[in-house]
């Protein structure tokens, strides 16, 4: 039975989805459709796997404890982005502006520093709100203001963020941080690097939020069916200008791993970060559709293009080289995810016949 | 059976303008306790637009609806379910990325604990979970697993699971808005026979289809709409088959039967 289950998929994935159920697939089980999918679900978390293990042969200094401090942090700050924009992409929305949000948080934070309130709680507080109240806006404008896509209102604000984000700072990168911010950015408890457990903790509560409270229930109702969602009495505006709130709070916090990392606050420190938050989210798998992904998506794509990156690096691999490679990488798993809807079609019939086989 | 009590929905000289349009003209109905009532009509006699002013979604111009004999108005369709009248729409309104339990309690989760409000509480998914299987189960609804989502699944088993949670939660009425159209010969006879166990759950009916066969088969009593208006009505049998169509398309038997209202019905 095992066997099978796992052959079944090959030839239902290639086929036209409406072939009628063959003698061999009509037995399959309930269960065992649902191991199927299940092992559909894994792809991006083996991709994964092969890339580690690739590069483990390829690079005897991949495996090493540095090594893999030194992915951590580098990976930290885009987990975080991605996890915000996680729960943007499973309403169906996008946030463009994370980047932008990341660059002005830092500079804010660099700027706060250097004044009369430059101690640590100030700076950090003054970078979430920068973070929070930018999210806000998005949201609000965008459903509010009745905007047809948040692609648009978050283009715009990733041009007001990041401009503004030069102007106040000139343009030049401002050194210095409050200690708390660079332990956090790069900081160690005994040989694990702070950055990744702020990481955890991050996950955790999105974990929690997604798979345990109602809010996080409306969020994939909304993805799966806003109209519906709207119908059954769910607040529709509210949990969708919560998100873009959630995105910025991200942002945010990324913003603050990154300046305690380089001890300063950077105008450009969050340029193009939001292409690689989408890109890990997408990855890992999740649907960029919205309705289905979770917290593990975001990790596992954030972490698979940390160690592409870590990887190509110990490898001596073109810098510009590993952007085309990267790209490649985004296509492969999109290609993945459309396999996967193509066997899922194929299910649909499998699960008819074996309830009508019981009745 | 409804002589003698109060009907459990009752629709006054009901009227809905779109413009110019009158698509409820002085509209009246009554649901009795525990019966299935057909609404037919062709296409633009007003069927759908006196099904979502029922479930909340319209708001009349005119006219007075009834619930259980007390005037009520409906600002919009929570307050319909909160009276316990729930609607299956004829797009199911379901999360397809979502497992049967999540589509079941969407918008009226369970929470512990219960005064942080159902926002931010914590779900409780054994409790929704127990509630769930037991209703399918009364119901005689069978699906293929209670954690794969609903999107997996085939039209009928759809179809019965948007009609069971309406189900659950409606105490009265509920409006069921072609609920055979898109389904297959053995799905359609699934869900009539769900439809038709209703009124044993104390569940009045308001189906509308254009099916007339199955009307025939789960209906009580049919009213036909036109323009409209209502036109006529009907025990809906394989001999009234003949009668119900003229009524719908607006033949001559109609008229004869109804002379009064036939000059709102034919093309002037």
């Amino acid at each position: 039975m095992t066997t099978r289950s796992v052959d079944a998929p090959r030839p239902a994935a290639s086929r036209p989805a409406n072939t009628p159920a063959t003698g061999a697939s009509a037995h399959l089980s309930t269960r065992s459709i649902s191991a199927l999918l299940w092992v559909t679900k894994l792809g991006p978390f083996l991709i994964l796997l092969v890339l580690v293990l690739a590069m483990a042969l390829a690079s005897p200094f991949f495996l090493t404890g540095r090594n893999l401090q030194n992915i951590s942090l580098q990976t930290a700050s885009i987990a975080i982005l991605a996890l915000g924009q996680l729960l943007v992409i499973l309403t169906r929305g996008i946030d463009l502006s994370v980047g932008a949000v990341l660059s002005l948080c830092s500079v804010v934070g660099a700027i706060v520093f250097q004044g009369p309130f430059g101690n640590g709680l100030w700076v950090v507080v003054a970078m979430v709100v920068t973070g929070t109240v930018i999210g806000a806006i998005n949201g609000t404008v965008y459903v509010k203001g009745k905007i047809p896509s948040p692609f648009i209102v978050t283009l715009a604000m990733l041009s007001v963020a990041s401009g503004l984000a030069l102007f106040i700072s000139n343009g030049q990168p401002k050194i210095g941080m409050p200690p708390v911010v660079n332990w956090l950015g790069s900081g160690f408890i005994g040989v694990v690097p702070v950055a990744p457990v702020v990481v955890a903790v991050i996950a955790l509560a999105v974990y929690v939020l997604t798979r345990r409270m109602t809010w996080g229930r409306w969020i994939y109702a909304i993805g799966g069916n806003p109209q519906a969602a709207e119908r059954v009495g769910i607040p529709v505006n509210r949990v969708i200008i919560s998100v873009y709130v959630f995105a910025g709070l991200a942002a945010a916090f990324a913003a603050i791993i990154v300046s305690g990392r380089t001890d300063s606050g950077f105008p450009t420190a969050g340029t193009l970060a939001e292409l690689d938050s989408i890109a890990a989210v997408i990855i890992g798998g999740a649907a960029f559709a919205g309705g289905r992904g979770g917290v593990s998506n975001a990790l596992v794509g954030a972490l698979t293009l940390g160690v592409i990156r870590n990887g190509l690096n110990l490898l001596g691999v073109d810098q510009f080289l590993q952007i085309v490679i990267i790209g490649v990488t985004i296509v492969v798993a999109v290609q993945l995810d459309v396999i996967r809807g193509r066997v899922e079609t194929r299910f649909r019939t499998l699960l008819t016949d074996a309830v009508g086989g019981h009745r | 059976m409804t002589a003698l009590e109060t009907p459990v929905l009752e629709v006054r000289s009901a009227v809905k303008r779109f413009g110019g349009v009158f698509a409820l003209n002085e509209t009246s109905l009554t649901l009795g306790r525990g019966e299935i009532l057909a609404l037919l009509g062709d296409n633009g006699a007003g069927k759908s637009t006196l099904i979502k002013t029922i479930s909340g979604a319209y708001r009349l111009d005119g006219g007075q609806i009834l619930v259980d004999g007390a005037p009520t108005t409906f600002k919009n369709s929570s307050d319909a379910r909160a009276l316990g009248i729930e609607t299956v729409y004829q797009d199911l309104a379901l999360f397809d990325n979502l497992p049967a339990t999540a589509n079941f309690y969407a918008g009226r989760e369970q929470v512990a604990p219960d005064q942080v409000g159902r926002s931010w509480g914590f779900l409780r998914e054994r409790r929704m979970l127990t509630e769930t299987t037991e209703l399918l189960e009364k119901l005689k609804v069978r699906i293929p697993s209670m954690t794969l989502p609903v999107g997996l699944m085939s039209g009928g088993q759809r179809q019965a699971i948007a009609v069971a949670r309406a189900v659950a939660f409606a105490t009265k009425v509920v409006l069921l808005d072609e609920p055979t159209a898109a389904l297959g010969l053995r799905e359609s006879q699934q869900v009539l026979d769900l439809v038709r166990s209703l009124p044993e759950h104390g569940i009045s009916v308001i189906l509308i289809s254009h099916n007339l066969e199955h009307v025939i088969d789960v209906a009580d009593r049919a009213v036909v709409l036109r323009r409209g208006r209502i036109v006529g009505e009907e025990i809906p049998t394989p001999d009234s088959h003949q009668q119900l169509v003229s009524l719908i398309v607006g033949g001559a038997d109609a008229t004869a039967a109804h002379p009064d209202r036939s000059l709102a019905g034919s093309p002037s």
